[in-house]
């Protein structure tokens, strides 16, 4: 039994709970029969995802199910195993994170056997290897998810966000059915392996690649495809918006470096050029808006959009390279890529993981009613602050080596020849730079307005520390982000092979560095260690603490705070989630939101409050999705007159359409 | 020898910079009065003052936790690791390679990060005011230091400083447009991120124009004598980093005789008088901006960079 046969009997099995789920939903002992056989099943298909990945060997399989003369195909090769690891890993840690938080469900049969079906679909998608299974499990993806979606249909909201999921959804599968019809050619050869032995010409390629940016980018949340996401993420229970954000998003980047890297062929130069630009879009529009959210859980799903961006960013430079014939540089992207990919899954499932928390312990969402959770919830804001350095690329944890492998990537560019790409590149970095800078921004904003400061309601004071399970998956994650960051090496060295299928080049081996120090290209051109960045910087501050301890006094007094002699004994006064975002918003807002700001003073004498007003605009919903829907809207009106016609017009309209093909027909001819 | 060199040299530039912050903050404060007909606190005021301050008791508010206790202490930690790996005086630093200058500045980054978090622990209203300013003038000032660093390290082909320092002492640099709007930008950078006029200012006390000041607020004792360090290490760290590459004359390289070390202690203390006495007569020259002027003032930085990385990227073919 290889490895690709576990991971398709533990799919087979997850998909087995399904049933289960549906007979014990009601009963308490449904959480613990499903949420702990997915966490052992996803367990097993880790251990096997990483030995897959360590052996980067490949496998086949062919299973009797679909067609019957064409079966169903699966794959394991170094890039499906790596993206294996991030769904076994999430599932594994969603789950046993589900058995302590699953416990406040109110209606857990909507949730328990939508679940595993979920996670079955996401390791299916990653192993498919003909468009018949790959878009079967995308749709069973996205539907289970759907359903996670709607578990809390009856909150304000969530009604809506289903549908836009389920419209964008549905248009992103749409767009991947014809690009895999593209690929496969009139032949109709829809196995990965013959798409492969058979590339497309250019033109096809590129029209292809323009199909992945709208099935991929609408599912992973590409800027301006991402409008579903901050809707829908949200709305699902907390572990599920971990799944969704920390790796479902993950699926899609898969099967847009599947497609893009593998099966569309060798790239033109200018493929790079519109990746570039949409992932550096998508980064600074993802972090602005997630800047002016109030909502936590909000809050992380539009910073996902940021992340996302800065995963296109390092796979539009690979692309590049890859067109260049610069192996080594593209292996140098590409990794930078799928660091980030692993990174993000891990923090951004911890922060969900902890929003989770927070609204099991206070039953809010809205930041401006939190406040002071550190002191109720001690552990939770511990781990939620190692997600918040991590995911604002700080040193040492692992946010910051993805982002610094993917600058070192971006300042070989030069050698690229083409005069657009010199032009994109040096702006796409900045745009880079100054999304990490606004990442660090939003999340001092989330932490500090969540965990800081004092309780806004009775709710945030009254909050107590959750149960075992949550945080221990919490700590798992807080961990892995640890030792992600002083030991990236490792993670290189595991992505090593995958760069090599994709593009043909491999970073230096960084496991035999001296001092577990990561030198991307060379010694001499640059070189970082986590491992001794953060002794240095545990050395440094025990060296001060006992310094301040032997000669400094040590008595510590507690009084009412300063404030410059004012002190408020409200805490309604403390700066709120949007009254901290208001530099930025003036800033950055009043260019890209038409942020406005209304202040309305009554004249003096005058008792009546005064009004102060912020309006903010998504340019996106209002510029093109909300012409969009009203264009449809008046379509299906103007249309619905075709229902009350009589039977002779039916017939009429029949016969027109088929002279209007067949016309179409002899002139194609 | 040669690896306890190298260790010696690291322990003494830990040494070093921590030793002259004090001074270099002092010398500026003076040098301000001084220009202003004042006659101003001694310059080893700051000496006494951190003195002061730890043997004072803290005042701990209410409403603080353990991250607003804890926090001085990385703030400070971070900022001396990142202080560490500038070379100064020499270039054979022992662990120059363990962070290059995207990481040197990232520490920097998560030193903010910790001092504005520590300024939203308390509550009140001016932490909140101190750290969303804070937070929107780095948000603009370290993508402009990237680009900065980008540009640097597109013409030395290397991120490390040690190299970049290498690199700029060697004869092929020659004047170049780009090396000048590094300059301008790196400049505008450190003011700002230094808390400077005419982007904040250090010395005051009216609530309403306070953005550092406004989050260290609540600090007292040793707590505050420890954040004021890491205040003046950093203004020290850019001020050896704009020696370091700028100005790279005197820098002993790897593996030079002691004379040629003592030459470069004298060359940077030298270096510093002169960045500290330009600071000065700059401050005292220019009127503090209002705060929303402040993001003009960085983008402007900011385009610079950008500018400059684009000549290096149309106008080079590659890298060697």
């Amino acid at each position: 039994m290889n490895a690709l046969d576990v991971l398709l009997i533990a799919a087979a099995a997850l998909l087995a709970l399904v049933p289960l789920a549906l007979a014990m939903g009601q009963s308490p002992a449904g959480r613990w029969v499903i949420y702990g056989g997915s966490l052992a099943i996803c367990g097993g298909a880790l251990a096997s995802a990483l030995w897959a990945l360590r052996r980067a060997a490949s496998w086949d399989a062919v299973l009797p199910l679909g067609l019957p003369w064409i079966g169903a195909r699966f794959h394991l090769d170094p890039l499906a195993s790596a993206f294996a690891v991030v769904v076994s890993l999430g599932g594994a840690l969603s789950s046993f994170y589900a058995l302590g938080y699953g416990r406040h469900e109110e209606e857990p049969a909507r949730v328990l056997p939508f679940y595993p079906a979920f996670l079955a679909a996401m390791s299916l998608v990653v192993l498919a290897a003909d468009a018949f299974s790959f878009l079967v499990a995308w749709e069973l993806m996205s539907l289970s998810s759907w359903g996670l979606v709607m578990a809390r249909h009856r909150e304000a909201g969530n009604a809506r966000a289903s549908f836009v999921y389920l419209v964008m959804a549905s248009f992103g599968a749409f767009s991947l059915l014809l690009c895999f019809g593209l690929l496969a050619g009139p032949g109709g050869a829809y196995a990965f392996a013959q798409i492969r032995a058979h590339p497309p010409g250019p033109a096809t390629a590129a029209l292809a690649l323009a199909l992945a940016i709208l099935g991929a980018g609408s599912k992973a949340g590409l800027v301006p495809l991402h409008v579903w996401l901050p809707l829908a993420h949200p709305a699902a229970p907390s572990h599920v918006s971990a799944l969704m954000s920390g790796v479902m998003t993950k699926v899609a980047v898969y099967a847009f470096a599947r497609i893009v890297f593998d099966l569309a062929g060798p790239p033109a130069w200018w493929w790079a050029v519109a990746v570039l630009v949409l992932g550096a879009i998508t980064a600074v529009m993802g972090v602005l808006q997630a800047l002016m959210q109030h909502d936590l859980k909000r809050l992380l799903a539009y910073h996902t959009v940021e992340n996302i961006g800065i995963v296109f960013i390092g796979l539009g430079l690979a692309l590049a390279f890859r067109a260049a014939a610069m192996p080594l540089a593209a292996a140098l992207a590409l990794t930078a890529a799928l660091f980030h990919v692993f990174n993000h899954s891990l923090f951004k499932s911890l922060l969900f993981f902890g929003s989770g928390a927070v609204l099991t312990a206070t039953g809010e969402r809205d930041m401006d009613h939190l406040g002071g959770l550190i002191r109720g919830m001690p552990k939770t804001a511990l781990a939620f602050l190692v997600g918040c350095i991590a995911i604002s690329a700080l040193p040492p944890l692992n946010g910051f080596v993805s982002e610094w492998l993917t600058f070192q990537a971006i300042l070989l560019s030069p050698q690229l020849g083409w005069w657009a790409l010199k032009l994109a590149v040096p702006v796409v970095g900045a745009m880079l730079a100054l999304s990490a800078a606004l990442a660090a921004a939003c999340f001092v904003k989330a932490y500090g307005v969540t965990f800081l400061g004092r309780p806004r309601t009775p709710a945030a004071e009254a909050a107590r520390e959750v149960d075992g399970f949550s945080l221990a998956a919490m700590f798992a994650l807080a961990g892995l982000c640890v030792c992600a960051g002083v030991l990236p090496g490792f993670v290189i060295d595991a992505l090593s092979p995958v760069a090599h299928g994709l593009v043909g080049g491999r970073m230096p081996e960084q496991a035999s560095q001296a001092w577990l120090t990561i030198v991307p290209i060379g010694e001499a051109r640059s070189s970082y260690n986590g491992l001794l960045v953060l002794a240095f910087i545990a050395a440094s501050a025990g060296l001060c603490a006992l310094a301040i301890h032997a000669f400094a006094s040590r008595q510590a007094r507690r009084a009412p705070a300063w404030d410059c002699g004012t002190p408020s004994a409200s805490p309604m006064t403390q700066y709120t989630a949007t009254s901290f975002a208001q530099p930025i918003r003036r800033v950055f807002g009043a260019y890209v939101f038409a942020a406005r700001e209304q202040v309305e003073m009554p004249p003096p004498g005058d008792l009546s409050p005064a009004r102060f007003e912020a309006t903010v605009h998504d340019p996106i919903w209002e510029g093109l999705y909300a012409p969009l829907a009203a264009a449809v809207a008046l379509a299906a009106q103007r249309l619905n007159r075709l229902q009350f016609l009589t039977i002779r017009a039916y017939l009429g309209l029949v016969f027109l359409a088929l002279v209007g093909l067949l016309l179409v027909l002899a002139l194609w001819n | 020898m040669e690896l306890s060199g190298a260790l010696a040299i690291q322990g003494g530039q830990m040494a070093l910079v921590l030793a002259l912050a004090p001074l270099l903050t002092g010398f500026i404060r003076k040098a301000k009065a001084r220009l202003v007909r004042r006659h101003g606190p001694a310059v080893i005021q700051p000496y006494r003052d951190l003195w002061r301050l730890m043997r004072k008791e803290v005042v701990l508010a209410e409403s603080s936790s353990w991250l607003f206790r804890g926090a001085p202490y990385l703030i400070f930690a971070a900022t001396w690791v990142a202080a560490a790996l500038v070379p100064t005086f020499a270039t054979g630093l022992m662990f120059s390679w363990s962070a290059d200058l995207i990481a040197i500045i990232a520490l920097l980054g998560a030193a903010r990060f910790f001092l504005a978090l520590a300024g939203m622990d308390v509550g009140t209203s001016f932490g909140g005011i101190g750290s969303s300013r804070e937070v929107m003038i780095a948000s603009i000032a370290e993508p402009a230091m990237l680009m900065v660093i980008f540009s640097l390290a597109l013409m030395a082909g290397s991120t490390q400083l040690s190299t970049i320092a290498g690199y700029m002492l060697s004869s092929n640099v020659g004047l170049r447009v780009t090396l000048a709007l590094a300059l301008v930008a790196l400049i505008m950078v450190a003011i700002a991120e230094n808390a400077r006029i005419p982007v904040d200012n250090p010395a005051t006390h009216l609530e309403l124009t306070m953005v550092h000041e406004a989050m260290v607020l609540e600090y007292s004792g040793r707590h505050l004598a420890v954040i004021e360090l890491a205040s003046s290490l950093k203004l020290l760290l850019y001020a050896s980093l704009i020696g370091c590459v700028f100005v790279p004359w005197g820098l002993a390289p790897a593996g030079a005789s002691w004379q040629a070390h003592l030459v470069g202690i004298a060359a940077y203390v030298g270096k510093l008088a002169l960045a500290g006495a330009l600071l000065a007569v700059f401050e005292t020259a220019i009127a503090k901006m209002r705060v929303f002027r402040a993001p003009a003032f960085l983008s402007a930085a900011f385009m610079m960079g950008i500018l400059g990385v684009l000549l290096l990227f149309v106008s080079r073919g590659g890298l060697q």
